[in-house]
């Protein structure tokens, strides 16, 4: 491993003091990604600054209704704790649909939200990377891109899903990320949080050099709702999503009022689709309208050379996810 | 061999090293630290084709703790070994590690870093600069097949005249079958620890063979056999990648020797997709014919499969092809095709697992064509004698397999129109497929004593890979002694011991076994001497008069003494026996038999298509260890699983580079894809192949997986997926076609 200075930090004040601006400074969380980037010689910090110590690990239900996850609140006590599965199963069934128990135990939310790209090309430390190497390329458009590849959100430069699970659940949940910067704190909304990577793919969240996230605030659950995650994908545990959706439903009758309507594997971030709630809203919940409002999800969906199946897998993910929650 | 009620023989005997794995206790290649280890770290090609240009060290040698870095112009110079598998020193990449500045693969050695600790040879490997002058890589067979077209392999069969047959034939099948590379991937990353004491090489190498790496290493390093010893008491599985000795290997030595002082290196998960073998691509076409009875009239089996440029390995996928079904005219052919890849390797049933994959697709396919239910198709068309080799099967009830697991499984349910039975959302397919696997058997030794303190020890020099053979060679000393098993210490892994057979193949079973039970026999013989000698507890008597019993020898009066007080008597420490047995004789064709029955269920609302049940009956002569056997198996089906569902190693077509090298995108089954797997086991013993009927376990169970697996989702969802892994996106319609590169 290459050399890099170590500090611990006790606050989230600290923990950006300790940051500084200057070199490559990396927060250690459950180290589920950093550690891996590191080893593979990916990532290269100078200095690593670990946030074990800061005490961010509640969840606590604010008074209007919204729920505050503590950035170190790990994926599996997030995804049991009972509040979680009461008002927002699509958050406690998409945390458990990610990874496997060892690294669930580990992860924190924080880090979920900041996990790099699965992408092979983005790994390898050698292939074309414009996340890597901005500049160079994109090796995996026309390379090897069946599994970890978007097809919505995607750009010349860089066409690698976001891999999380949770903040398909987050998004769709409605969030509020916030942070702890050199100036203090600040409230990023969770839809602006991942950016498209655009012609800047190295670029790839809001925050700024130092800042660090302290919490997610989840939106107040819709009242009355249902929720679920459906996430699809070649063996039936421990692979990322080939294409999932996280869908909210709130019926009167069999009238859908509200929906709320995220993809993951499909996107190069976590996905909302917006025209897919709007067409659901109001009608008559039917598997026709399902098929229909979420083939809207995909009109500008690119296929690329081995991933154009996402296009029907993730509105077939959207179906039945619907189906099953609208079901009587 | 007695055959005694309640015989140890068959029992499901716990694995007798299972505490030792449970604990930690277990010494695997890297878990050895000698004193004043250094640790090794590759430097791999990236690039697939072409030469070194320029590789500078600077900056690495001025990395903390770094000791030396090895590479094209700073190494020893090694001899090759002639790797032949009849003499024993076999390899599978001839070239030496660090030979010339010759890049064949991505991921090849071109140089080693070694420093005081893993972490510093690691970061320091990082920093050695490496130029190349590349060349256009040829990255798959297809690219191959156009670039350097084929070149004649081996194990090639003709009988009749397949070619004039199928044209006046009353029905035909021609249809291309393909296979991916598949990498082993053993969770125990092969490794090698190596020191040099006087000129003699101590050598843990996570190795399926340690015999014949001893002498390989032996000839690479122009030093007698005798002076290396090579350990392997426990690996993390192999599946066939550590049969032969790897460059990796051969650079720890090499560089261990030049540092005077111990050398260890783990390669990395992603070389392991590059260095230590893989399972090669193959592209087989088959032609059948039928006559109007539904009887084959003509087969025709051509493969050709990957190799590299420094060796040719020919998968022999036509090897059951040859023999499994009644057919007077048959054309087996092998031929391969160069591509910049690493050198292939056997991994689990080579040959057989695509091979039949391509040839019980296409059998499934003939029946359909001709209107025959596939069992019944089998059971017209097996093959009643080898014709091959115009030889009688040893034992083959493959008919019995058949029948027996179709009943278990309710073949009988079976509607035969595609896609017409449901449950809820789900269409239910129902396939199977034969399997089959040759019966091998090599020459081996063995050492067995019956110490004073009543325990006993054997010893042979082939391995555990995971499989029990220390179970069932402590059961084979414990059937002829009496001795119970809590009383024997078995050793294996070592190859100082007595000669045994690498442990491939599926023969470690019936190649050690008998040699146990000869050199068992032969020290109760020199116990029997001991006993009847002039101070013997039964001085003057007859060997012949004596019995053994209860852990001690019984005359025909009902003395009874036990074998410590015969030594104790005697004052020996021990009575030893040693034994040589030879490999299969020639007087019939050995196989093993047997059937899959695969249900699975497509969900074509979601493109979920999961295997959800398996029943296996199989027939492999007597079995030795009833759970061992039984896991065997079980294994063998989930490997198939991943097989037939999900195993591929993608290679970027445009430089040949090995893209999802890691255990996250490298897909194998999981726990949560395991079905329901109910395995019959038939225990016919095939005493004409050796004493306790035993022909082996290990490969048989992943053959044909693959192909059941196929039939069933032919049946579910009447799409013929001629190309592994059957991933949903093959099964989908309407999948959008490229609009951008």
């Amino acid at each position: 491993m290459r050399h890099f200075d170590y500090a611990r930090a006790e606050s989230a004040q600290q923990a950006v003091a300790a940051h500084g601006s200057d070199r490559e400074v990396s927060f250690l969380a459950g180290g589920t990604t950093l550690l891996d980037l590191v080893k593979l010689d990916v990532m290269q910090p100078d200095k690593i600054v670990d946030i074990n110590g800061v005490s961010l690990d509640e969840i606590e239900r604010l008074d209007d209704g919204r729920l505050r996850i503590g950035a170190m609140v790990t994926n599996t006590a997030l995804a049991r704790d009972r509040r979680v599965v009461e008002d927002y199963a699509v958050l406690s069934q998409a945390l458990l649909a990610g990874a496997s128990t060892q690294l669930r135990n580990k992860a924190t939310t924080g880090g979920n939200v900041m996990q790099r790209v699965r992408c092979p090309y983005f790994r390898d430390g050698v292939s074309d990377c414009n996340k890597r190497e901005p500049g160079s390329g994109c090796a995996a458009i026309g390379g090897v891109n069946r599994t970890v590849h978007a097809v919505l959100g995607t750009s010349d430069d860089c066409i690698a899903t976001h891999p999380s699970d949770m903040c398909v659940a987050m998004i769709a949940i409605g969030a509020t990320i916030e942070v702890q910067g050199p100036e203090g704190v600040r409230e990023i909304d969770f839809a602006d949080f991942h950016l498209l990577p655009g012609d800047t793919p190295a670029r790839e969240h809001a925050l700024e050099p130092g800042e660090l996230i302290t919490h997610v605030v989840l939106d107040a659950p819709l009242d009355g709702s249902r929720s679920g995650y459906l996430k699809l994908r070649d063996r039936q545990s421990y692979q990322f999503a080939l294409a999932s959706s996280a869908v909210i439903v709130q019926m009167d009758g069999n009238t859908i009022t509200d929906a709320r309507v995220a993809m993951g594997g499909v996107g190069t971030k976590p996905w909302r689709a917006p025209e897919v709630e709007a067409a659901l809203k109001g009608k008559s919940a039917s598997e026709r309208l399902f098929a229909e409002a979420a083939k809207l999800a995909f009109e500008n969906a690119i296929a690329y050379s081995q991933n154009g199946y996402k296009i029907p897998l993730g509105q077939q993910a959207i179906v039945r996810n619907l189906s099953d929650l609208t079901a009587a | 061999m007695s055959d005694k009620p309640q015989s140890i023989i068959g029992a499901g005997v716990p694995r007798i090293d299972g505490p030792d794995k449970l604990s930690g206790r277990a010494n695997y290649a890297a878990d050895n630290l000698p004193p004043n280890l250094a640790y090794g770290y590759g430097v791999f090609s990236t690039i697939a084709s072409g030469k070194i240009s320029q590789l500078s060290v600077d900056e690495a040698r001025q990395m903390p703790g770094v000791i030396d870095i090895f590479h094209h112009s700073h190494f020893p110079s090694l001899y090759r070994t002639p790797s032949s598998f009849a003499q024993g020193n076999k390899v599978e990449e001839t070239r030496l590690p660090f030979e010339d500045e010759r890049v064949y693969y991505d991921g090849q050695f071109v140089a080693l870093v070694v420093a005081d600790t893993f972490e510093n040879a690691r970061a320091a490997a990082r920093r050695v600069k490496v130029t190349y002058a590349a060349d256009k890589a040829v990255a798959n067979l297809d690219q191959g097949v156009e670039a350097n077209g084929t070149q004649a392999g081996s194990g090639n069969h003709d009988r009749g005249d397949a070619a004039s047959a199928f044209d006046s034939a009353a029905a035909t099948i021609d249809a291309t079958y393909r296979t991916p590379v598949e990498t082993h991937n053993p969770m125990e990353m092969h490794a090698s620890t190596a020191w040099w004491d006087n000129g003699d090489l101590t050598i843990f190498d996570a190795s399926q063979g340690v015999v014949v790496a001893r002498n390989a290493l032996a000839k690479i390093f122009a030093i007698p056999p005798e002076r290396i010893t090579v350990h392997a008491p426990y690996i993390g599985s192999g599946f066939g990648s550590k049969l032969w000795t790897w460059p990796h290997a051969i650079a720890t030595a090499a560089a261990s020797r030049e540092l005077g002082r111990p050398v260890q290196l783990v390669v990395p998960r992603q070389q392991m997709f590059t260095t230590t073998g893989h399972r090669p691509e193959t592209r087989q076409r088959l032609r059948l014919a039928t006559d109007d009875n539904g009887r084959l009239v003509s087969l025709r089996h051509e493969s050709i499969n990957t190799t590299s440029y420094t060796d040719q390995y020919v998968e022999t996928c036509g090897s059951v092809t040859k023999s499994l079904y009644h057919c007077p005219n048959l054309t087996v052919s092998h031929e391969t095709t160069q591509v910049n890849r690493g050198t292939p390797t056997s991994m689990r049933a080579p040959g057989a697992a695509p091979g039949l994959f391509a040839l019980e697709s296409a059998i499934d396919e003939m029946a359909d064509a001709v209107g025959i239910d596939p069992v019944q198709f089998r059971l017209d068309n097996y093959a009643e004698r080898d014709e091959s080799k115009d030889l009688p099967f040893s034992s083959n009830h493959i008919v019995e397999a058949t029948k027996r697991a179709a009943d278990r499984f309710g073949w009988a349910d079976r509607k035969p129109e595609v896609g017409s039975m449901k449950e809820g959302r789900e269409i239910v397919g129902y396939g199977m497929a034969a399997c089959n696997w040759e019966a091998l058997k090599m020459a081996c030794d063995a050492r067995v004593s019956i110490r004073a303190d009543g325990t006993a020890f054997a010893s042979c020099a082939t391995q555990d890979i995971g499989t029990g053979t220390y179970t069932i060679v402590a059961q084979a000393v414990s059937d002829v002694t009496g001795i119970p098993i809590d009383r024997i210490t078995v050793k294996l892994g070592d190859s100082s011991y007595p000669d045994g057979p690498v442990s491939g193949g599926s023969w470690a079973t019936a190649t050690t076994l008998p040699a146990i039970a000869g050199a068992a026999r032969n020290a109760l013989d020199e116990m029997k001497r001991y006993a009847t000698g002039s101070n013997g507890a039964f001085a003057g008597a007859s060997s012949d008069d004596l019995e053994v019993a209860d852990g001690g020898l019984r005359n025909a009066d009902g003395k009874q003494v036990s074998f410590a007080d015969i030594l104790q008597a005697g004052r020996y420490g021990s009575a030893d026996g040693e034994a040589h047995t030879e490999g299969a004789d020639s007087k019939y064709s050995y196989r093993s038999f047997g059937a899959h029955f695969v249900e699975v269920r497509w969900d074509p609302g979601i493109s979920r298509l999961r295997v959800a049940r398996v029943v296996s009956a199989i027939d492999v002569g007597r079995v030795i260890n009833e759970t061992t056997a039984r896991n065997q198996v079980e294994g063998a089906v989930v490997m198939g699983i991943g097989m037939g569902l999900f195993e591929a190693t993608e290679y970027d077509e445009r430089n040949a580079r090995p893209v999802n090298n890691d255990y996250a995108e490298y897909v194998v089954p999981v726990h949560a894809d395991q079905p329901e797997i109910d395995v019959i086991l038939l225990d016919y013993p095939d005493l004409a192949f050796n004493e306790y009927g035993a022909r082996g376990i290990g490969e048989i169970g992943v053959t044909g997986l693959a192909a059941a697996v196929a039939n069933a989702v032919h049946h579910a969802t009447g799409k013929r997926i001629r190309e592994l892994p059957i991933t949903l996106d093959k099964l989908m319609d309407d999948v959008p076609q490229v609009r951008s590169a």
